[in-house]
């Protein structure tokens, strides 16, 4: 089966084709099985391989398949071609399962939309782009799954496209990954002439031999890599576009936003881990731009009231987790948090998205209220996401995951106690967030009237299925204090270094299990304190005191970046291009047209047709000539 | 010895009439006054070679005048035929009253 490795990102890609070509007059029917069935086709294909790969002699190799050649400058040359390791193999299960489920669950949620064929079209689009991105086997083509999938990011972001709004946030996404991807185009540059060529592997031999642990040259390299896996997995400071993104429709944010494209960062990182280890200060960075990020998100989604705005600035904090693993050289950690996460995560979104849809598309959480009794599958979906996403112990794929990651960064040559508390204080404060907008969204009287939960099975199979996988989707790995299950290690430890063995004193390791899950349950208690809505305390009275406390401005902002950087780089650009519009440089120019004009009509004016006159021009100038010549 | 005319009052003769020649073409309006004009002052710079040539003793002054004299001749017989047909067109022989061709 491996070598039908091409159809998988070939399919969405030919689904993505055959809708755009039908401009839009397919059948509803049509369009729904174009999109839905080459995804799902995909995702079958990929668990055939997958099976067939873990079934392999050798789980350890790395498969390539070649599609011809692409460009080919000199000694430079880069291919059509894919490879299969365990870590794409991973990325490919996920992407194209958890992809099949969302695009299932969008024939409910879009069924509505005049441009359901538009929708579909860039969701296989995503789907091609995001595949190619995770099976390229050279960094080029890596490149072009890249920017494929920031175009499908700004396509859906600003799907809706007649709210101005939508199209100002899919334009600052596009901008702000910009500067990252630009940097990352520099990187690229720069492996590619100092290395000489872009094949992953190769390169990072070479890269191993050629250059020192430290040197200048490998810093440079992986600090430009890591500027573009900072912009596309919007952590600090590249972040302020993801919140805004969820202007587009809830599958999108499940899909792209939140499971794959923005976890792109990790994966290039991960992929490049022998640079990153070559150059320790990167690595270091790559820890403390995920603890930063991880906490001031976790911070900013306390403020928030809209349900997708939470879950976004929740995904960017998680985001921060893995990126926290891949600087402490838990690389499998990284990569196992981002398998979890893309469960959970779009279980929640999808999840908020039918609350949306019930309640024709309200998404401010203090509007809604006691839906437990009046949406319980949803509701149960949402529990078990919330608790996966706040790693509630033992139960929840997410404490797995994130337990992992703790201990990594207490224990691990490159971690440190601050590392660790960053992780434990978000991971408290993950659990008041989110189970924030649990206790108000599902409990308390009801605020508003939903329409009867819908009773789609295209809804409730991708509820069920991720439900199902955030909770048991953690068990392929634990902790040696639970039975010490290690398949997701060993399996990516064939394509990544084995994470540093753990050199701790028994209790200890207990006593970090303890902390982590004391942070979960702590802030689920702490929420139920705080934000669960009682008689002698209502919704409202909770929204006031929200808006009363002093750090309310502050988190609600996101300690203010977006205007931090509408004051440093929008507002002046805009002036800039305001005093530009008048086109001062073509000033000059019209100068010199009026001065000819000028002395054009001055020299006009002369010609009166009286013959006098010339005569007595004549004479003068004459006069002056000849006075002149006599004098000078 | 006959009296010489010095070569000073001679040229002072040849601007004075150059003078009055520019005075008639500016303040004349009848284009046969200002032709007139014309030929006075012509007649000024033959003066002023023919002066010059004696000054100096060569005959080159008066061989000037002599092509001076055939360039007024021919300058004469030009401008009267365009004089004629000006007044046949216009019925008036004023200078500035032609003035509408802007040339």
């Amino acid at each position: 089966m491996i070598e039908w490795l091409w159809l998988v990102p070939l399919l969405p890609l030919a689904g993505s084709v055959v809708l755009m070509a039908s401009r839009g007059e397919a059948p509803h029917s049509t369009v729904s099985a174009i999109g839905v069935g080459s995804v799902g086709l995909a995702a079958m294909l990929a668990i055939a391989i997958a099976a067939e790969f873990l079934g392999g002699v050798d789980a350890a190799a790395s498969y390539t398949v070649g599609l011809g050649g692409w460009i080919a400058v000199g000694e430079l040359s880069f291919g059509y071609s894919l490879s299969l390791d365990a870590l794409s193999l991973v990325m490919m299960l996920v992407v194209t399962v958890v992809g099949f489920l969302i695009h299932l669950y969008s024939i409910v949620y879009m069924g509505e939309d005049e441009g359901y064929a538009r929708f579909f079209a860039y969701m296989n689009l995503f789907m091609a782009a995001m595949l190619v991105l995770v099976l390229a086997d050279n960094l080029l083509l890596l490149y072009l799954g890249w920017e494929g999938v920031g175009l499908c990011s700004y396509l859906l972001i600003g799907f809706w496209y007649r709210d101005p709004a939508n199209g100002y946030a899919a334009r600052k996404a596009f901008v702000v990954t910009r500067a990252g991807d630009t940097a990352m185009l520099i990187g690229l540059i720069l492996l590619a002439t100092e290395l000489g060529t872009l094949h992953v592997d190769t390169a990072l031999a070479r890269a191993a031999e050629q250059w020192p642990p430290g040197s200048g040259i490998a810093v440079a390299a992986a600090a430009l890599l890591l500027a573009g896996a900072v912009g596309k997995s919007a952590q600090l400071p590249l972040h302020t576009w993801l919140p805004d993104a969820m202007a587009g429709p809830t599958p999108v944010s499940a899909l792209i936003h939140a499971a794959t494209m923005v976890t792109a960062g990790m994966y290039l990182v991960a992929r490049t881990h022998a640079l990153f280890v070559l150059a320790p200060p990167v690595q270091l960075a790559v820890a403390v731009i995920g603890a930063a990020s991880l906490l001031l998100a976790a911070l900013a989604a306390l403020g928030q009231s809209d349900i997708k705005r939470i879950l976004a600035y929740s995904t960017m904090s998680q985001i921060g987790y893995m990126f926290l693993a891949l600087g402490v050289g838990a690389w499998s950690a990284a990569v196992f948090h981002f398998m979890t996460h893309a469960f959970f995560k779009a279980l929640l979104f999808l999840a908020a998205g039918a609350l949306i849809l019930a309640l024709h598309h309200e998404q401010n959480i203090f509007r809604m209220g006691g839906l437990r009794r009046r949406m319980p599958g949803v509701f149960w979906a949402f529990l078990i996401g919330a608790g996966a996403l706040a790693a509630v112990p033992l139960v929840t794929a997410g404490f797995y995951s994130k337990e992992q990651i703790l201990t990594a960064a207490w224990s691990a040559e490159r971690g440190g106690t601050w590392l660790w508390l960053a992780g434990l204080v978000a991971a408290f404060l993950t659990s008041v967030y989110i189970f924030r907008a649990v206790f108000i969204v599902f409990f308390g009287p009801p605020a508003a009237r939903p329409h009867a939960e819908p009773r789609r099975l295209a809804l409730f199979i991708p509820l069920a299925a991720l439900s199902v996988l955030s909770v048991i989707g953690g068990f392929v790995e634990t902790p040696p204090l639970l039975g010490r299950i290690t398949w997701f290690s060993d399996l990516v430890g064939s394509a990544l270094p084995a994470a540093p063995p753990h050199e701790l004193a028994p209790g200890v390791e207990a006593r970090l299990a303890l902390a982590a899950a004391a942070a979960a349950l702590g802030g689920i208690a702490v929420a139920w304190w705080l934000f669960l809505p009682r008689p002698e305390r209502t919704r409202e009275r909770i929204a006031e005191r929200e808006r009363g406390s002093p750090v309310y401005p502050a988190l609600a902002s996101a300690f203010g970046f977006d205007r931090l950087y509408d004051a440093v780089f929008v507002r002046p650009f805009l002036g800039l291009a305001r005093a530009l519009r008048g086109e001062p440089v073509d000033r000059l120019y019209d100068g010199l047209v009026w001065l000819l004009r000028a002395s054009w009509q001055g020299a006009g004016a002369t010609q009166t047709g009286r013959l006098r006159w010339y005569a007595a021009g004549m004479l003068a100038g004459g006069v002056i000539v000849i006075g002149i010549a006599v004098l000078a | 010895m006959t009296a010489v005319v010095p070569f000073e009052h001679g040229l002072l003769l040849a601007v004075l009439l150059f003078a009055v020649g520019v005075a008639g073409v500016l303040a004349r309006r009848n284009l046969i006054f200002m032709l007139m004009s014309i030929e006075i002052m012509l007649n000024a710079a033959g003066l002023a070679f023919v002066v010059a040539g004696a000054r100096w003793g060569q005959a080159d002054g008066q061989i000037m005048f002599i092509l001076v004299l055939t360039l007024a001749a021919a300058e004469v017989a030009v401008a009267l035929a365009l004089i004629l047909k000006l007044y046949q067109h216009f019925h008036t022989l004023d200078a500035d009253a032609v003035s509408e061709m802007g040339g």
